[in-house]
């Protein structure tokens, strides 16, 4: 059995809009067999956290086109994306990307 | 005798300095006239920019300042001379962009956009002034830059940016300093640099179109796209002086709540991008906004989607008031749009809200129902009628109420109010405001 991981959620862009308008979330991960990735990470966020339009969040089985994940400020391209396994403290970012001003 | 010749010095020294005074008025006066920009609804080539061999006087102490800082010294000057750089979007980005760019040198300054300043611009978009409401932004822009560095070229594009168009006004390979500022918030990148992502890169697939949110739906804080254009134009200037950016393959994201800023390590260059990569197949300009699903504009679209029969026009709405006929005015706007302006009859449940079912505003949305089913008498589908701002969500809260009637609420009559409060200010209340 893994552990539980406690971990950082950051929303922004407007992507905290489907959360609430919260930007944190301080989450803790139960315990389960195998250790924790981030494809399991966005079915819990969908299952648990996610208030309003999965669909502006997710599409199949990763996030939607326009929003950029960064774990522990990279970008998830550079950390395996979907396959990278969560460590306890890790911090993990989902920024919708701003057009025009 | 000598009182003689002292008085013609004297009387000499006089005219000579008249004659100087004359000079210079003309050459201001010629300078001025020919400061009066055209503005360009196409593309036309260009004449090379050239490259200054030295910094006159004037340049020395206009740039004194800067020509200080050993990062830029006069080598740095000289390399800004023979820049030109394009701004594409004269608004609340481009407007400081062009501005720092101007007041520190640049060459030659392309100012691109195909908008026309509005009341609602001028709280960001800070070269515009009031009277140049109406006016091309472009053009605006360009007058406001001259002021400020005559000798900066200036050349205001009155167009939109497209495929047709952008290979004539950027050459291959030209690095993007790419900024964006929504609500609270800034973000920027520099692509296409010394070996780093391009936009493709990074963002492979476009998002769906209804996500992208434009600074009149969102919002903005003036200073937020003020904040993130300055930055922009820092980079630009570190770039085109060959100090050099060191925003390339870093996404700098500034948080105005917070007074943040943090900056993120972003993929490399992507061998297999469409556009950059080692087998690109997007081999010659596509349209960008047919592959978007959306116009790259600024302007709220309108949808349809409601038969005629759905929909009234805000003149029936005012002889439904008029003739007092009960109904229920439903408001689908978000409260902080409501309490810049509402109807005063209406009932404010957000489109999210009825979306979602949020249980306090379906019990308020069922008591004002029955209370109105009680007071028409008899067995009828009471009126309801939606509102909102342009005329977009009180469709889709039309649909949503549809499936709610009969069933979590009494059977209904729902209809949308075509245009919605817009359309009423402009064709039956003009003291209505206006946002």
């Amino acid at each position: 059995m893994a552990a539980p991981v406690v971990i950082h959620l950051e929303f922004g862009g407007g992507a905290e809009l489907l959360f609430n308008g919260v930007k944190d979330h301080h989450v803790t991960l139960p315990s389960q067999p195998d250790p924790w990735d981030v494809k399991q990470l966005l079915v819990w966020i969908q299952q648990n956290l996610l208030k309003e339009r999965p669909e502006l969040f997710v599409q199949g089985d990763s996030v939607r086109p326009g929003i950029l994940v960064l774990i522990n400020d990279a970008d998830w391209e550079l950390m395996g994306e979907l396959e990278y396994q969560l460590q306890d403290q890790d911090n993990v970012v989902f920024i919708s990307t701003l057009h025009g001003g | 005798m000598t009182d003689e010749v002292g008085c013609l010095k004297a009387q000499l020294e006089e005219k000579d300095k008249e004659i100087v005074a004359l000079k210079n008025k003309l050459a201001h006066l010629e300078k001025s006239n020919a400061s009066v920009l055209e503005l360009y609804e196409k593309v036309t080539p260009l004449t090379p920019l050239k490259a200054k061999a030295s910094l006159s006087n004037e340049d020395i102490m206009r740039y004194s300042r800067q020509l200080l800082l050993p990062e830029l010294g006069v080598q740095g000057q000289l390399n800004l001379s023979k820049t030109s750089v394009l701004v594409v979007g004269c608004g609340g980005l481009g407007c400081p962009l062009a501005q720092y760019l101007a007041a520190a040198g640049i060459g030659r300054l392309g100012l691109l956009d195909y908008d026309e300043v509005e009341l609602s611009n001028l709280h960001r978009q800070v070269l515009h002034g009031e009277e140049n409401q109406d006016q091309a932004k472009a053009l605006s822009a360009a007058n406001a830059v001259k002021r400020l560095n005559s000798t900066v070229e200036c050349i205001p594009y009155h167009l939109q940016l497209s495929s047709e168009n952008a290979l004539q006004l950027i050459q291959h390979g030209k690095p993007l300093v790419s900024a964006g500022a929504l609500r609270m918030e800034g973000q920027l990148t520099v692509y296409n640099y010394r070996g780093g992502p391009c936009y493709r890169c990074l963002y492979p697939v476009p998002p769906p179109s209804e996500t992208v949110t434009n600074c009149s739906d969102g919002g903005v804080l003036g200073v937020v796209p003020g904040i993130m254009g300055c930055f922009q134009a820092l980079e630009v200037l570190k770039i085109a002086s060959g100090q050099g950016s060191s925003c390339s393959q870093q996404l700098v994201m500034f948080d105005a709540q917070d007074a943040r800023f943090r900056s993120i390590k972003l993929r490399p260059k992507q061998a297999g991008c469409a556009v950059c990569g080692e087998n690109p197949s997007v081999t010659r300009l596509v349209d960008y906004e047919a592959f978007c699903g959306s116009a790259a504009t600024d302007k709220c679209r309108k949808l349809n989607l409601l038969s005629r029969d759905q929909r009234i026009t805000v003149q029936d709405y005012k002889s439904i008031i008029d003739t007092a006929e009960p109904h229920l005015l439903l408001d689908v706007r978000p409260l902080v749009e409501v309490d810049i302006c509402h109807l005063p009859t209406s009932l404010n449940i957000p489109l999210s809200s009825l979306e979602y079912r949020k249980s306090e505003h379906i019990q308020l949305l069922q008591e004002s129902i029955s209370q109105l089913k009680q007071q028409m008498e008899g067995d009828c589908r009471p009126p309801v009628y939606v509102i909102c701002k342009m005329g977009n969500d009180s469709q889709k809260a039309v649909q949503v109420m549809e499936k709610m009637s009969g069933s979590e609420v009494d059977s209904i009559t729902v209809k949308d109010i075509s245009g919605g409060l817009m359309a009423w200010a402009n064709r039956i209340d003009p003291t209505f405001p206006q946002y």
